[in-house]
């Protein structure tokens, strides 16, 4: 029997404490710290722990990125997958052309048994990679997935909605699961882990040579500026009960949500 | 002439509020919206649009044999709909149910999508989001048959703009449901409690709360405004002392309220990559150089405790009741 295999899709972001810097029209500085986007960090961690229950499962992690991306992929191999996939690129994608390109990855390198995501990236903030992915290789696909229990061809999920509220799902295998926070506390990985990492193998593909098809829509950035933090503090001094009052005064009059 | 629908969420029977910035949105553009519904009362989604400036109420039956909600059967249903009627321009809103409902559009039609929009240039097919933790602000052109859009709650404040009476039209959908999806159960949420998304107020409680028992203060003072929520820092969240579905940030919920109450937080970037869009931020911290002192609208360097437990107290005489 061929092993199962979990793929997990990871995103090569830069650190949510980075500092931004826009340059020109629409990019930013890439100069700054990347690492792996942290949804994907439990979809690893979830990967994991489903090889371990499965006799013979294989983890690949799938990137499309530049070649700075392979710091991420070895995360990812620390973290847990046996080996990876990068797609080169030197440009930023659309999730239209991602998920294509993720696609092509995926099929040439094999059969999925599973994939595995990120509900979201934290760069982008997107929030459709995996539907697109999903609908793109057929198969169905849950978001914020806070827990996943594989069942002879489907797999039984949890997802988090509004208010404590929960969808209970049953997809059929293969299916795209997008990782919530909820789902695990990631696995950070030890020193030994990180050097076993470094002997695995991290499969670069050229973008070009991958033969992704190309889409006829797509979405690109035209402008991208600052936000501007434009607020000026104004101190509430007194005693607490002064302050209660000005505060009472605030929402009433000036906020007007009394 | 383009045909733009909106799709209008429900809850608890009722037409959400959130629903009629939309309308405005489209209004304010000089272009009229058709309300899409998916197994809802098409009468109540009229009665409660036409004072927006929605005239026409596409009604979807989609209901099949696992119950009436089921994200994919929907998306199929959606997307079938705007075939049948020619919608070229789709509005959801980025709550909970959109983030699963309007990518499974999007995917399925291959179309452009832009969640999380604080403003949409429907003419030219342009939306502005924030990207990078709320760092940036980006303007994104969508080129394709259609676009679909999620527009942030509370990003644009409804304006009303009577229409006639809002007609409707019929749409079964049968689908060819496969088997591949299927909804076990769908749990419903602690009743009564405002979703963080969608609330007016927020009174969020980070590490200076020091336990989960003293966020009664905030849920106190909650129930006391209208539409308002409580919402918690990673500190307060990772503690143990709330729980995760009340984190607001960077790995949390992204909110939008008019007014946030930070009260005992620090206010990291990664805090503020959830509710930096708030229409005003008030801070309580007893120490002066937290970071979100440097970037609110109001600040009391001074013991939370003391002030919220007064705040109880005024807004119970505000609200004329017992505090």
């Amino acid at each position: 029997m061929p092993p199962f295999k979990i793929y997990v899709c990871v995103k090569h972001v830069p650190d949510s404490a980075a500092t931004i810097t826009v340059m020109g029209p629409n990019r930013i500085d890439t100069n700054i710290t990347f690492l792996i986007n942290p949804y994907d960090e439990h979809a690893l961690t979830e990967a994991a722990r489903l090889r371990e229950r499965h006799g013979s499962a294989e983890v690949v992690a799938v990137c499309l990125g530049p070649s700075a991306a392979e710091n991420t992929l070895r995360s990812a191999m620390a973290m847990g997958a046996d080996r990876s996939i990068l797609v080169v690129t030197t440009r930023d994608h659309d999730s239209i052309f991602t998920a294509r390109a993720l696609k092509s990855a995926i099929v040439q390198d094999g059969e999925p048994g599973i994939v595995l995501t990120g509900k979201e990236a934290i760069d982008t903030e997107g929030m459709q990679t995996l539907f697109r992915l999903a609908a793109n290789l057929g198969l169905p696909a849950a978001t914020n997935v806070v827990k996943l229990t594989l069942e002879p061809g489907s797999a039984l999920v949890e997802c988090e909605k509004e208010g404590g509220a929960v969808d209970i799902l049953r997809l059929r295998l293969p299916c795209v699961i997008g990782a919530g926070k909820g789902l695990n506390t990631p696995r950070y990985p030890t020193f030994p882990d990180i050097m076993k990492s470094r002997k695995k193998e991290v499969r670069k593909i050229e973008l070009a040579a991958l033969g992704v098809p190309a889409a006829e829509s797509r979405m690109e950035i035209v402008e991208l500026k600052p936000a501007l933090e434009n607020r000026s503090p104004k101190a509430l001094t007194g005693s607490p009960a002064e302050i209660a009052r000005r505060i009472a005064a605030i929402l009433k009059e000036e906020a007007r949500v009394m | 002439m383009e045909k733009i629908a909106l799709l209008i969420e429900f809850k608890d029977g009722q037409v959400k509020k959130a629903n009629f910035g939309m309308a405005t949105l489209v209004r304010r553009a000089g272009l009229a919206s058709c309300g899409l519904v998916v197994n809802a009362p098409a009468e109540d989604a009229g009665a409660a649009l036409a004072p927006y400036g929605v005239a026409q109420i596409i009604a979807v039956q989609a209901a099949g044999p696992d119950g009436a909600w089921n994200p994919d059967r929907w998306a199929g249903a959606v997307a079938a709909a705007m075939e049948r009627f020619g919608i070229s321009q789709l509005i959801g809103l980025t709550s909970p149910q959109g983030r699963d409902l309007l990518p499974r559009v999007a995917a399925r039609m291959d179309a452009p999508l832009i969640m999380d929009c604080i403003d949409i240039d429907l003419q030219n097919r342009l939306a502005t989001t924030t990207q990078y933790s709320g760092k940036t602000l980006a303007t994104i052109r969508m080129s394709g048959r259609c676009a679909v859009y999620g527009l942030r709650l509370n990003a644009i404040e409804a304006q009303k703009a009577p229409a006639a009476a809002a007609e409707t039209l019929a749409f079964d959908y049968a689908g060819n449901d496969d088997g591949s999806f299927t909804v076990i159960e769908t749990r419903s949420g602690d009743a009564g409690t405002q979703n963080l998304a969608e609330a007016d107020v927020i009174f969020s409680g980070g590490r200076g709360l020091k336990n989960g028992e003293n966020f009664k203060l905030l849920f106190d003072c909650a129930r006391l405004v209208p539409g308002a929520a409580v919402g918690a820092s990673r500190v307060a969240v990772d503690a143990g002392w709330v729980p995760y579905r009340m984190q607001v940030g960077q790995t949390g919920g992204k909110v939008n309220p008019r007014v946030y109450i930070a009260c005992g937080i620090s206010g990291s970037v990664q805090h503020f990559a959830g509710m930096k869009s708030s229409g005003m931020i008030i801070a309580v911290n007893t120490d002066p150089q937290a970071a979100i002192i440097a970037n609110c609208d109001y600040y009391a360097v001074a013991d939370l405790f003391e002030v919220l437990t007064e705040l109880r107290h005024q807004l119970a005489t505000a609200a004329d009741r017992e505090p």
